[in-house]
């Protein structure tokens, strides 16, 4: 595993994607170690503030060693990154955690499904799988649907939007079932109501599925022990029923999480 | 230049520690940080059984600072001595390792446990942890509890003992002295302040536990008070903490009353903070002529 570093980054160019959700490419030294999955610690300006803020990559780009962070304005400090604008430098802890488990996908029907702003670590997952057939299958609110063109290109597109207006209505699982699409394995980020229904198919269905999680952070480095997730077997590392977000995850095998 | 201490005959080669429960036992900040270059590393809290902590969220963010209400989760002593002091073995630096209980006899396992562990130089004995229901601040909040544990630790201990003390109280001093009383080598202090925050667009708790203790810069004024009264009430020597985020903070801490410093949650704000706050003193030492650390220490 690529060394962690705090590091300056160098903002390249940001825009706005879709309502609150902001797409920023970063300048970080460590774009080439990046493994689909992996998220980096932003680090706001504003003096009041102590921790980073943990945001999934979305996208790497080798040749320009950058990283794209797609984002959701959610408190002062998302609302503070929204702000910034080519050329600003921001403090940037990473790569962190384990991220996707490709190898597990190699020549099987891989099914990455997104949900909000669980979709955006999906895209560079969806790049560099070597599968026999990659289909996308991404929940939003509306028809809002940021990224959904970007995963098109790598992958079979499927929708599922809360009120209709776009695909599916309803939710990933709806959509699922409705486009008849079938998978071997699954790789999928986004709230937990959602990461509980898609365990629950995969175990039905008979596929393995790969979730990421979120939770409230402080290190990010696998120290402090608060953001923790709940495992069904005694955790290597804590000896106890939890597993850290932070290192052990953010992906972690279904069959291995009581949620 | 003279950048060593010492406590209970314990040489530190600086004064800069870890605070307990903010730097694991080393090995995740070891990516960053050159243990080699602190004088110590202060462990994460160990019982004599593995804790599984609180539930989530255990963190948040206030202005500041942060709560956090972990609750204590470790491995249990067994793991621990396996595989933290395993690795610690590898640094040329000293290891303080962090006691908690539930009950007296939850400690006293653990210290007797420890007693024939070379690798550890103090034992930190945690009587403040605000987060958890049984035991910890339990001990630390009244002080003839505090003087009872202290007592019977220091009976079967074989390392030289702290005790951490927490800025829940009345009167720091008043608890200083009862520790010193009971035969404490050490004190250290402070752990983190009770505190709460509530989620007003949610209307819940920001934590689980709903309270939590509360540490960075923002408790930093607080700590400094407490450890220049603290100091200034015992004999013994004082671990300072509280919201040190770079080597000007430490030496407050340090003319304050203390011996040594800690540094806890800027560890998550800048994980090379502990290396920067070792350059930072020794900076400060050439640049204003101190040629002892130990000259600065309670000079105000």
């Amino acid at each position: 595993m690529a060394k962690k570093m705090k590091t300056e980054a160098k903002v390249l160019r940001q825009e706005l994607l879709a309502d609150g959700i902001y797409d920023m490419w970063l300048e970080v030294p460590f774009a080439a170690d990046v493994k689909p999955g992996q998220f980096v610690g932003v680090y706001p300006v504003n003096k009041s503030t102590l921790l980073p803020r943990p945001i999934s990559i979305c996208e790497v780009d080798t040749e320009k060693s950058a990283i794209r962070l797609v984002y959701r304005v959610v408190g002062s400090g998302t609302a503070e990154f929204a702000g910034y604008a080519q050329d600003d430098v921001v403090m940037v802890l990473g790569p962190l955690g384990n991220g996707f488990p490709l190898e597990a996908a190699e020549g099987k029907k891989v099914v990455v499904m997104g949900g909000g702003i669980g979709v955006p670590p999906l895209l560079e997952t969806v790049k560099r799988v070597s599968a026999a057939k990659v289909s996308a299958v991404m929940g939003y609110r509306d028809n809002g649907t940021f990224l959904s063109d970007e995963f098109s290109k790598y992958s079979e597109m499927h929708i599922a939007t809360e009120d209709g207006s776009v695909g599916t209505k309803g939710n990933v699982i709806d959509a699922m079932k409705a486009d008849n699409i079938e998978c071997d394995v699954i790789f999928a980020c986004g709230p937990m109501p959602m990461l509980r229904a898609i365990k629950a198919y995969a175990s039905k269905v008979g596929a393995k599925a790969y979730l990421s999680l979120e939770e409230r952070m402080a290190c990010g480095v696998g120290a402090c022990l608060g953001c923790i997730c709940k495992t069904k077997e005694v955790d290597e590392h804590s000896h106890v029923n939890n597993a850290r977000i932070c290192t052990d995850g953010p992906v972690f095998d279904a069959d291995d999480l009581e949620m | 230049m003279n950048t060593t201490v010492e406590i209970a005959g314990v040489k530190f080669k600086n004064p800069v520690m870890t605070a307990s429960g903010t730097f694991g036992s080393g090995m995740e900040y070891s990516d960053f940080v050159d243990l080699n270059k602190l004088g110590a590393v202060v462990t994460k809290g160990v019982a004599n059984v593995p804790w599984p902590g609180n539930p989530v969220p255990r963190v948040a963010e206030v202005y500041g600072g942060m709560l956090n209400a972990i609750g204590l989760q470790n491995p249990g002593i067994d793991v621990f001595v396996e595989r933290d002091l395993e690795f610690l073995k590898k640094y040329d630096t000293k290891v303080i390792v962090n006691v908690c209980g539930k009950s007296v006899e939850d400690y006293l396992e653990v210290v007797e446990r420890l007693g024939d562990e070379k690798r550890v130089d103090m034992l930190e004995i945690n009587v403040s942890c605000p987060n958890v229901k049984e035991g910890a601040i339990a001990f630390g909040q009244n002080k003839d509890a505090l003087f009872d544990i202290t007592e019977k630790i220091k009976k079967v201990a074989k390392q030289p003992i702290i005790m951490k003390l927490s800025p829940n109280v009345t009167s720091i001093a008043e608890m200083a002295k009862a520790a010193e009383a009971a035969g404490a080598d050490a004190i250290s202090l402070i752990n983190t302040i009770t505190g709460m925050k509530i989620d007003i667009y949610k209307r819940k708790f920001a934590l689980a536990n709903k309270t939590g203790g509360m540490s960075g810069p923002a408790i930093k004024p607080v700590a400094v008070r407490m450890v220049y009264e603290a100091s200034h009430a015992v004999n013994i020597p004082v671990i300072g903490m509280g919201g040190i985020a770079n080597a000007e903070d430490a030496i407050e801490f340090i003319m304050a009353g203390a011996t040594a410093v800690a540094v806890g949650a800027m560890n998550f704000h800048d994980p090379y903070t502990t290396e920067k706050v070792v350059d930072g003193i020794e900076e400060y030492m050439k640049k204003y002529n101190v040629e002892d650390i130990n000259d600065i220490r309670k000079i105000v």
